[in-house]
Parts: structure tokens; sequence; C-alpha cells
């Protein structure tokens, strides 16, 4: 392309993060384009109004020390993001700049620094799928490379139209990503090369799969309270919302690390810089039971901390979802966990007032809740041209303002979403871990056990709730021992199955067979009817009950141990 | 020589508005108006139109003032000659000393890479046992402590920093009273801390936009001497509400719509980008940035925007109500990271000490209900009183160790050690008899 064709513009006004460009000959909504200021750096910005001769940018940087009249350069593309092999353990910021190779060049993120997110040097085993003379469409396999443990397909660009016949191939072997691995001819004669990487752009979804299907096997994600009362499914969407100090930062590293997906993407959207520290230094070293290899290999994560830029906040959401896709399209299961949904909805707010925009509720922008949707829409279990299956959940974390679910993002999250698992305050203060709320939250998804089974389980914890609000206005006296029976039900199912120790090893990883045995047994205790003397009587049985299955909890699936542990429970539950 | 421009067109709350050319985003001006001079800092920029934002206030600014252009954002002296210095809240000294001019740096500065932080290891002990014992502060942590108006918030903090083993202490005062500020730096004078001190002092009379200016004076020296010297610097924010006020006040003068309680949209990114600047860096002799920041509750209301705002932000919160540091609600995030390798006692103790206090609450509660107190409620009776008055009162001056020893001595005062429920081998060691 020569200097000529280069689309320029000037600044003609600065709002905040937001500047005006006056533009020479056209742009594109979306499209990406760089001001240039005086210092010498290059800030990144994206057109997303254009009004008469002038469109209007939101700068991924500081807006400090650009002037009216700086040169802005237009590139034609729209905010994309490269796909290709090396993205797994990788960590970037939002808009895909590799953290730890910025970090070598300097401790703070200085502005207008982009590098190439991937490694361009390093070699991969090319391996050709696709033999010269096969017709291939947008998607399909060309060839794969081994990323750890991952078959990563490299595809035909999904942008490309048509049914493309492949002309040329490289021989198998060690080759960088930028190599030209294939070239392709479409009915029109047009010959194009593919690489291993490909560009997409990240707020279009990727939807070369054959088609979509209804979301019907369970994620399980090794947490009781979750795989048995509210399950989500592969493919599925849920929200967490709750308030601050409620445990939502410790129950999506609890799924980052246990839940049975085949990649993990974490999305830190606004959140604590500390936070995401913990997993870049944990996460190479703890271990995946399920593979064998380091949590860090199934895993990315995308970091866009509270403190840096707001819009790049905004766009890191679309990063993470693409990444997510794109790997959906190798025919794995993948788990998007964004914490937190509302950082990103507050950027969006933040972006709609500079543009003057008419506010919806709270300020948030009125288009909040068509944009909610269409990103949880981008999950979905899919199938695949070859006939494979892939999905992509999406888990997003809310964090209301003040606690209160009334709020717009939790509202329109709980719209879209199959899933509610909602945090209490008061749970967490109880110190009742997963402070998941056993009676206001729900799931369309399926259960690990019969439904009528679940159901019968959250009848007793809503009565036990019942009588237990009677107690406090009429006392433990008051109370007949028939209900009063039903009220230590609830709290025994509360303790024993629906609290789960995130910090202990065995108990907080516990796996579907597990789950559906230690349920019915609990199931068990729920039905059978008990006859108490008195009310003190009636505690400490279940008290000791409540004991033994914690103990019972906390031994190794199908050890001696386990085996010892149950018997004691059956001692206890049929020799009474 | 940079032009001089004469025709203010515009003048709204604390913004005004002229014609000039060859201006960036962010850069100070002077505006000088009769024998008044202020500074002001460019917010806004369409076409020919700037938009300054005066630090003193519009009063009395004529629409013939002069305004010349500095060609620098704001900025402030990293070097070690701040220390024991008072400046106010637009970097000029309060103390009668020399303005310090050498090897300015930009305040506002960008955010430290995620991807080269640590996680924080180290303890800072306070002599405080609430804090030490049962909310640790941990170095490079961020810290609010939530306080309703007309707590012995200042005291509190004031103690804080006194006692903490740091390098480098930078005060930020916002809407200080000037009683306040005079405490401040009394106690700070009389303790010897001055000199290891900086401060950075907005009082309640002073002009509203200095206020806002005053966290990122602060953190930007914080942060030099984090980087540069190598210290450990506490960053103390009193108080982060009026931060916020300030923030609603300009935001609301500049025609931008309000989100929550007429607060503006960005209040958890501007909150954010100044607390996210608590940071522990690598190496033996690394510096770290600790922040400990009062937020006033407006109506004991955890649920208003700052404080709600602030709890998602913040590596947990310390309650102060009823003069004491309140053991429920209170919560360092951090504290696991340290409180394993102090003393092998310290976790235990810490449930066990909050456990049974819970139950004394409970016990109150039934006390002022009417219900007959057992002999085990008489036990906790007893057990509160004296963890009110050796553990939670904030005159109780010992160190960790002191606190945890003290803790045994209240436990044996009024329980036998099976009813505390502590492992066996802790109690045949610590238990005092």
């Amino acid at each position: 392309m020569s200097d000529v064709n280069i689309k320029t513009g000037r600044v003609t006004g600065v709002n905040g993060n937001l500047v005006s460009v006056a533009f020479d000959t056209s742009v594109r909504q979306n499209e990406v384009g760089y001001v240039e200021i005086s210092d010498g750096s290059r800030l990144k910005s994206e057109v997303i109004r254009v009004r008469g001769r002038e469109a209007d940018m939101q700068v991924f940087e500081a807006t400090g020390g650009i002037k009216v009249g700086d040169a802005v350069e237009f590139t034609d593309q729209l905010l994309s993001v490269e796909l290709g092999p090396g993205l797994l353990t990788q960590v970037f910021d939002g808009l895909q700049n590799p953290l730890p190779r910025l970090a070598e060049e300097s401790l703070f993120l200085k502005r207008g620094t982009y590098l190439y997110p991937l490694d361009t040097e390093r070699l991969w085993s090319y391996s050709v799928t696709a033999p010269v003379g096969t017709e291939l469409q947008a998607g399909d396999e060309v060839g794969w490379v081994p990323e750890g443990i991952f078959h990563h397909k490299i595809m035909l660009p999904f942008g490309w139209q048509g049914t493309w016949k492949i002309t040329w191939t490289i021989a198998g072997g060690d080759y960088n990503i930028q190599t030209v691995v294939a070239k392709a001819q479409n009915e029109s004669g047009e010959e194009r090369e593919i690489r291993m990487v490909q560009s997409w752009p990240v707020r279009v979804p990727i939807r070369t799969y054959k088609e979509k299907l209804l979301p019907e096997e369970p994620l399980v994600t090794q947490f009781r309270i979750i795989d048995t009362f509210f399950p989500i499914a592969k493919g599925g969407t849920f929200c967490t919302p709750g308030p601050f100090g409620a445990g939502k930062t410790v129950l999506q590293h609890g799924l980052a690390q246990r839940s049975e997906a085949d990649i993990v993407i974490v999305a830190a959207v606004g959140e604590r810089a500390g936070e995401v520290v913990e997993i870049l230094q944990e996460y190479p070293v703890l271990e995946d039971p399920r593979t064998g290899h380091k949590l860090i290999d199934r895993t990315i994560i995308i970091c866009n901390t509270s403190s840096m830029p707001v819009a790049s906040r905004e766009s890191s959401i679309y990063t993470s979802v693409t990444i997510a896709e794109y790997y959906r399209q190798m025919g794995l299961n993948v788990m998007l966990l964004a914490d937190s949904t509302s950082r990103w909805a507050q950027a969006l707010r933040e972006e709609s007032g500079r543009l003057e925009e008419i506010p919806g509720e709270e300020a948030f922008p009125a288009y909040l809740e068509s944009l909610v949707a269409s990103f949880y829409e981008r999950a979905g279990l899919v199938r695949l041209r070859d006939g494979k299956t892939g999905s992509v959940t999406i888990c997003g974390a809310v964090s209301p303002a003040g606690g209160n679910f009334e709020e717009p993002v939790t509202q329109a999250t709980l719209k879209v979403v199959g899933a509610f698992l909602g945090l209490s305050r008061d749970r967490a203060n109880a110190r009742r871990y997963p402070s998941i709320h056993p009676l206001e939250s729900w799931s369309k998804y399926h259960s690990l056990v019969p439904a009528e089974d679940v159901a019968e389980a959250r009848a007793m914890l809503r009565r036990g709730n019942e009588v237990n609000q009677m107690m406090m206005v009429v006392g433990e006296e008051g109370t007949p021992i028939e209900d009063f029976v039903i009220y230590l039900k609830g709290e025994f199912l509360d303790a024993v199955y629906l609290q789960q120790n995130t910090f202990d090893p065995i108990d907080s990883a516990c796996s579907s067979e597990r789950q559906r045995h230690v349920f019915t047994k609990v199931l068990d205790v729920l039905k059978r009817e008990f006859t108490f003397e008195d009310k003190t009587i009636a505690r400490n049985y279940f008290n000791q009950l409540r004991q033994a299955f914690i103990d019972w909890n906390y031994t190794p699936w199908q050890s001696t141990e386990f085996e010892c542990g149950e018997k004691t429970i059956d001692n206890l539950l049929y020799n009474k | 020589m940079r032009k001089i421009y004469h025709r203010i067109i515009q003048i709204s709350g604390n913004v005004i508005t002229l014609e000039a050319e060859n201006v960036f985003n962010g850069e100070l001006a002077e505006v000088r108006s009769g024998s008044q001079s202020s500074l002001a800092q460019v917010i806004r920029l369409a076409g020919k139109r700037v938009s300054l934002q005066v630090f003193s206030g519009s009063r009395g600014i004529s629409t013939d003032s002069e305004v010349r252009f500095l060609g620098h954002p704001m900025q402030v002296s990293a070097t070690t000659d701040l220390l024991g210095r008072i400046f106010t809240g637009n970097g000029t000294p309060r103390d009668n000393g020399p303005e310090l001019t050498d090897h300015l740096v930009e305040i506002g500065g960008p955010s430290v890479n995620p991807a080269c932080r640590i996680i924080p290891k180290k303890m800072i002990r306070t002599g405080i046992p609430m804090i030490d014992v049962f909310n640790t502060l941990v170095e490079s942590q961020k810290l609010p402590i939530f306080s309703i108006p007309g707590e012995p918030y200042n005291q509190l903090l004031a103690r804080i920093a006194m006692q903490a083993e740091v390098d480098v202490i930078v005060f930020g005062g916002m809407g200080l009273k000037y009683d306040d500020y005079l405490y401040f730096r009394n106690t700070l004078d009389e303790h010897g801390a001055l000199p290891r001190t900086v401060m950075f002092v907005h009082t309640a009379s002073d002009p509203t936009v200095e206020c806002t200016l005053v966290p990122d004076l602060a953190l930007a020296s914080a942060e030099f001497f984090a980087v540069e010297e190598h210290k450990r610097v506490l960053v103390l924010l009193t108080d982060m509400t009026n931060f916020a006020d300030a923030m609603k006040e300009i935001a609301i003068t500049m025609e931008q719509i309000p989100s929550n309680r007429g607060y503006p949209g960005d209040l958890y990114s501007q909150l954010a980008s100044r607390y996210e600047k608590a940071v522990q860096f690598r190496g033996e002799n690394g510096g770290s940035i600790t922040i400990l920041a009062v937020t006033t509750m407006p109506g004991d209301d955890v649920t208003h925007p700052v404080p709600d705002n602030t709890g998602y932000i913040t590596e947990g919160q310390f309650y102060l109500s009823g003069g004491h540091i309140e053991p429920f609600g209170s919560l360092s995030r951090l504290k696991q990271n340290v409180n394993k390798d102090t003393r092998e006692d310290h976790r235990t103790l810490m449930d066990t000490m909050i456990r049974l206090y819970s139950e004394y609450r409970d016990t109150l509660e039934k006390q002022s209900m009417g219900f007959r107190m057992s002999p085990w409620d008489q036990k906790l009776l007893k057990y509160g009183d004296l963890f009110e008055r050796n553990m939670m009162d904030l005159q109780v001056n010992i160190p960790l160790e002191g606190a945890l020893d003290q803790g045994w001595k209240i436990l044996a005062e009024c329980f036998e050690p099976a009813e505390t429920g502590v492992k066996t081998d802790l109690v045949k060691k610590f238990w005092s008899k």
C-alpha cells in the first residue's frame, strides 16, 4: 500500500478519553486509528461515532498531551485480535498486548506501547490435514499443531466467503506462525495464502459452525451447590452477582481451577490487580488433576484491571469472548469467566456520558440491555462442519451497587442467562461458603441428580427456613418438635452439602459420581421420619450426624477412610 | 515566549473557556486577574475553544484576565527534599519553606503492569491488637477505614502512622478541618515523625478543585520514594468521601450526567486509579506503597456510593464504630498471606476469640430480651467484657506477641480449655495456668 492510500485526519477536540477527528477522505465505524502526539507516541483509538466530516474516537490510553491539530492515521481495520497457536498460558491486556513482554520494558504500562500478541519466533510442529485439491469452507481444518495437550487446528480464515480449493501445502515440519502453510483458490479464481495465524474483529461473533444446539450436558464445576442445585451446562450462561465481601472472586477462582472445561479464559475486567497476580503466580505451579498438567496450560488470562484505561476495559470483554469462540471452533469446551461485567457496563456508561447520549436508568446507556444480551448470546454449544461439537460457557460476575439486585446491570443480565447464582452477604458473614443463596438462586439447566429429588431437598430448605423465621418470634420453646426437626434437617443439608471448604484439597473438588453418591445419602436423611423425646436430643443427634458427614466430606473418594466414614453414618442412621 | 490570552468567553462554575491555539489536553495555565493568580488545567478542547478548570475557583476572574499556558501538565518535585515538608492541594508550600522545582514528574501517571506485581508477604505491625491479631495489615495493601462522622478516625490514622514500621509517610488531607490538620502536624512533630513525612493538605476552606489533586500529588510522591528510593511508603488519605464529593461538585458544574446520587459515572474508575497505586515491587529491598484511607459513611450507610465503590476496589476494610474497630465486617483480604508465619497459635486464637465474641453478642441480645442467663452465658458475658477492654479498646498498645499472650490469658480467665474448641497441642503449649 502506498502512502497516498493511507487515510488521515486531524484532531479537532478532546473530552476525557474521547477525541473528535476531522477526516480527510472516509472512515468506517469501529475502525482503528492512531493519534500521533507531539512527544512521538501513537495512541490507539477506535471510531465510535461519525457526524458530518467529524469522527468521534475513543482512545484506549490516557489523553493528556493531545492537541487540536494532531495528526490521526486510520488503519481501515476494525479492532481485531490475532488468533493462532501460542494463546494458551498467555496474559494479555484488553487490546491483546502481552503483559509479561511489556514488563520487560518497564514496570509501568507506558502508553502507546503495543506489542504483537503472539510469539513469532517459536516453532510449531505443523501437520497437514487437507491435502491439495481438498475443498474447504471458512473454519474448516487445513492442518494442525500440538499446543500443549490440545489439537490446535489451523483453519481456513473465518472471513473467507464461499468454497476454496487447496492449491498448495507446505510439507509437515516445524514453522513459526507467520509461515504460509497453504494456498487456496475460490470459484472466481482468486488465490490467497493461509498462515497459522489469522485476525478477527472482536465485536463480530465467529459463526463458521454448522448449527447451534441446545445446551443440555452439565458442565461439572465440582461445587455441590452448583452441580446439584443450580447446574450450568456446556454452552450455557450464568451470572454470579454479589456485594463486595461475599466471595465472588474466591468462587470464580474455584470455577477456574476445578471446572471440567477444556480451556478456561479468565477475564479480569476492571477488578483488582492483586487478584490477577495470584492467578499469575499460582497457576504455573498448581496441577490440574484431570490432565496432570499445570493449570496455566489450559488457561488464558485477559487482564484489564481497574486502573487501566477504561476504553480497553470495554473492549477486553470482546477480546476474551472472541478467543473463546476461536477455541470452540476446534471442538473444545471453553469456559469464559468475566469478572466483572458491571465494570464493563460502567465503561459503557462513561463512554455514553461523553457522547452526551440521553441516559437510561442510573445513567447507563439505553442500549445496555441489548449489549449485555448480545454478549451472552456469543456463548453456546455448536455442531461444527466436521460433526464435532464445541462450546463456550460464559460466567459473568456482577457487582451490583450497594449489593442491590434491582439495579440495571443485574436485571439486564438476569433476562438473558440460563442460571442465576446470587451471592449473599448474610451467608458470607455467617461463613457459609460458597455463599450462593439456596433459596433465591435458580437454574434452567439439568442437574446431575433427578429433578424431583432436587425439588424435595429444596422444599426441605424452604420449610426449614420458615420454621427458623417462626422460631425467632415464638422462641424454641414455642415450636412443635416436628417443626423443629424440619428446621434441623434444613440446617443439616446446608451444613453438609451446600457448604464446601474451598481451601481443602478434597472437599473443594467434589466429582459428579461423588455428588450423586453423597446426595442419595443426604436425601435419605431428609426423607427419614425421626422421633425424638425432646429438642436437646434431636439437636445432639443432628450435630453428631453433621459431624460424621463433614468428616466424610474430607475423605478421598472411594478410599478406605471414605468407606469407614460411610459406615459411621449408616450406624448413626439405621441403628438409632 | 508563550502567548498570553486576554479574552475569556465563558465562566461557569470553576471552569473558564477561551479561544487559544496549540494547547494540549491536561496542560497547566496561570490565570491572573488583578493581584490574584491561580493555576488552571485544560480539561476539554473543542476546536479553538479551550476549557480550563481553575484551581482556586472562578470567583473574581474577569473576562479580560490574563491566561498564560505553561507548556506542562501538573507536576510534583520528585526529590528527597519533599521530606518534612507541608504543601497545599495545588502543590505550593504551606510551611513557608522554599518552592521545590527540581526533577519534576507528572502526577497521575500510568499504572503498574500487573505482570510486575508480586504477592505481598510482609506484615506491617501497628501495635493495635484489632489490626495485628484479627485483621493484619500487609505491606502494599489498600484499606479504607469506614467510619461514621464523629468517630476518632483521624486519631486512629495518626496512631497507625506513628507506630507502623515504614520508612516514609505521605499524608494527604482532603477537606480537612483546620484543627485536624494542626492535630496531625503536631502529633507527627511530637513523635519525631515529621522528618520522614510529606504532607499535602487541603483544608475545608480551600478551593474545591484542589481537593481533587491531593491524592494524585500524594501518590506521585509516594511512587517516587517506592520506585527510586526503594522505600516502604505508607500513604494516609483522609477523607476520601470529601474527594468524591469534590468530584461530584465539579462534574455537576460541568453538566455531566450524574449516575448514582449525583456522583459522576466514573466514580469507580477514579477511585480505583488512586487505590491501585498500592503496590509491592520485586526484590529484597523493593519498595512498596500501602494505602490507608478514611472513608466516612454518610448516615452510617455502607451502600452509599462512596463506601460501596471503595469496598469493591480495596482489599478489605476496617469498620470504626463506637470508638473501636468492629470485629465483624472488618476484613483484611491479605491477612492469610502473612498470619501463618507469625506464630503458630495466631490463626487459631484469631478464629476462636472471634467465634466466642460472636456468641457473646448473641448472649447480649438474649439478655436484652429478658431470657434467663445460663452459666455458659455468664462465662460469655465475662469474656466479652474482658475482650472489649483488653483487645478492642483503641488505647491498648501492645505488640502482636503480647496481644496473643493476652488473648490466651483472657481465655484462661473465662473458660475451660475444652469449651473453647482449641486443638489440644496448642492448649498444652499456650494455655495460661
